[in-house]
């Protein structure tokens, strides 16, 4: 499907780092207030990597630090194997980037904004600008609305239009801070998908995101941020593996069902017809067992994984409260 | 890089309006002029009565009319808007992200400002309303001697560009003010605020040690231009100072905004 856009390996100046993203001791002070704390991220390359966090726990800081917006107090940063913001130059045009939202000139229509944002920068390549602009307008499908004003977009056809921006030039990673704000359904799938063919290519996607079920489809690795600090980090299987699978029971018969499992060695948690209970080294087949010759009308009886979002609690912990 | 940024502050409705205003002015004073008679006394502007003798003046009439202030608010706008608006809209991380880099970014906005100070002053409409409305001839100087309309044409078209390097010293300010609030509509007023207040300076005998450093203080030299004899002296000294303030204040743009942490 493409022909200009992501393909890295052709990139003249690929560096082959096996890590797209790597920082040490990142530190950032907000007056006196310590909002990004001794940050260690290790995101390798090829990845989709996850970036979690609950409002106010520095994601947002970090990623600016990441592109040289924000001057460091503390610490390193490498994107593609080059210290920022020393190598800026060399290393941004490999990088997309979608920060905080889309912003664009209201005053210009979208094509025009892509075209002031690409010619904008140290390497114009003008000879390929246009079939550029359209074939990223064409991913975000939003070629039929290129030449409206941006003051008339939808916030969901905005965030198409940001995405379109990153999508400009070939890259080999793309840092995308909450790509499917304000989409509608199909848009939340149609960049679902996007991101899994661009990873497919071989580009590193680094994803910020609060949509912890669309985290879980996509991504192979994942770090986890609190209070400026950094909770987890690694791939999906080892985070999921580190928390220990739960047994669910769907029936009528609570009272019955809590006993017999109570009497197998289990602790339970009851919310209306469904009883939970971390499993342990107690087998479910014998639990199954128990229940149907007690009598019990079990409905549904399935082990899993914790879900991303109960790891996620685990791991920042329950309040509702920001944090800083 | 530096013609987008001309036609992204071009294209937009804001400047397009304040241009077609500043050209309005001299259309409207000679059509005023033309059809209400003009000062016989000589009270007004002294180019406003020349109009009706020779239509190239209406260009100095309609810049005399709007120097003291409507062009300042003019250059004040748009130099004060050039970082800050980026930062306002949010669109200042995607260009420095492209990279556009922190030291070009600034650099291209400085030359557009040039670039818009010159437009403003340009004002051809009121030339091209003056010849059309008044004879066209010989121009008469304020030594009261004529020259030949094309020495004479020639002589004004330099002192509209030297009002437009007038601007310069307040575009310089405005830009630095620019670069240290995320508000434009913020670093707009403290840019007039700036000019008022040397506006007061300048009017106050108590402050007359400073008045030939302040920026507008041979703001008149360009009508010097349009003695039988030009005296220059008045202009270099203008343009020096305007040199002055847009190093000065270009500096401190420059070493606030690449150093700066960009939150917007």
């Amino acid at each position: 499907m493409t022909t200009l856009l992501t393909r890295p390996s052709e990139s003249p100046t690929a560096t082959g780092a096996d890590q797209a993203i790597e920082t040490s001791g990142l530190t950032k002070f907000f007056g006196k207030q310590k909002v990004v704390d001794e940050l260690a991220l290790s995101v390798p390359t090829g990845s989709v990597f996850g970036f979690l966090g609950p409002n106010g726990s520095g994601k947002t800081t970090t990623i600016r630090m990441l592109l040289g917006l924000l001057t460091p107090d503390a610490g390193d940063v490498r994107l593609l194997g080059q210290p920022i913001p020393a190598a800026s130059d060399e290393a941004l045009p490999l990088i997309g980037a979608l920060i905080d939202g889309p912003a664009c000139y209201p005053w210009l229509s979208g094509r025009q904004n892509l075209w002031r944002f690409d010619a904008s920068g140290p390497d114009s390549q003008r000879s390929t600008r246009k079939a550029r602009i359209e074939e990223a307008l064409g991913r975000v499908g939003l070629t039929a609305a290129g030449d409206k004003r941006f003051k008339a977009y939808s916030l969901g056809m905005r965030q198409r239009l940001g995405l379109a921006n990153a999508l400009l030039r070939p890259r080999q990673l793309l840092i995308l801070d909450e790509p499917t704000n304000g989409m509608d359904p199909q848009g939340t799938r149609e960049i679902r998908h996007l991101i899994r063919e661009l990873a497919a290519d071989g580009t590193t996607v680094f994803l910020s995101s609060h949509l912890l079920a669309e985290i879980e489809q996509v991504c192979t690795h994942l770090a986890v941020m609190s209070a400026g600090r950094l909770v987890a980090q690694g791939s999906l299987n080892e985070l999921q593996a580190a928390t220990s699978p739960v047994l669910r029971v769907d029936t009528d018969d609570v009272q019955a069902a809590e006993a017999i499992l109570f009497a197998s060695g289990l602790k339970t948690t009851t919310e209306a017809s469904q009883i939970t209970a971390v499993i342990g080294d107690v087998r479910p087949e014998d639990v199954c067992r128990r229940l149907v010759e007690g009598g019990v009308g079990v409905r549904r009886f399935v082990v899993e994984r914790p879900s991303l979002e109960d790891t996620f609690v685990a791991l920042t912990g329950e309040g509702f409260d920001v944090a800083q | 890089m530096w013609r987008n940024e001309l036609s992204t502050l071009f294209r937009r409705r804001r400047t397009q309006a304040i241009l077609l205003t500043l050209m309005l002015v001299p259309i409207a004073i000679t059509l005023v002029v033309r059809f209400a008679g003009g000062p016989e006394g000589g009270d007004g502007p002294s180019f406003l009565s020349q109009v009706t003798n020779n239509g190239v003046f209406a260009v100095l009439a309609g810049l005399t009319v709007t120097l003291p202030f409507f062009l300042p608010m003019a250059v004040a706008v748009v130099a004060g808007d050039t970082i800050s608006g980026e930062a306002g809209l949010g669109t200042l991380r995607y260009l420095l992200t492209r990279p556009a880099g922190r030291g070009r970014l600034l650099a291209s906005k400085g030359a557009t400002v040039v670039v818009f100070c010159l437009a403003a002053t340009a004002a051809v409409a009121g030339l091209v309303a003056g010849v059309i409305l008044f004879p066209v001839g010989r121009i008469t100087t304020l030594s009261g001697d004529s020259l030949p309309l094309v020495s004479g044409m020639l002589r004004i078209s330099l002192a509209a560009f030297l009002i437009g390097v007038s601007l310069l010293g307040l575009a310089a300010i405005g830009v630095f003010i620019s670069t240290i609030t995320d508000v434009p509509v913020g670093a707009m007023a403290g840019t007039l605020a700036v000019f008022i207040l040397i506006g007061v300076l300048d009017a106050l005998p108590q402050t007359a040690a400073i008045h030939p450093w302040l920026l507008t203080n041979h703001w008149l030299s360009y009508s010097d231009l349009l003695r039988t004899h030009i005296q220059w002296g008045g202009v270099v000294r203008n343009i020096g100072l305007q040199g002055v303030y847009v190093l000065v204040f270009g500096a401190a743009a420059w070493a606030r905004f690449t150093s700066k942490d960009i939150l917007a």
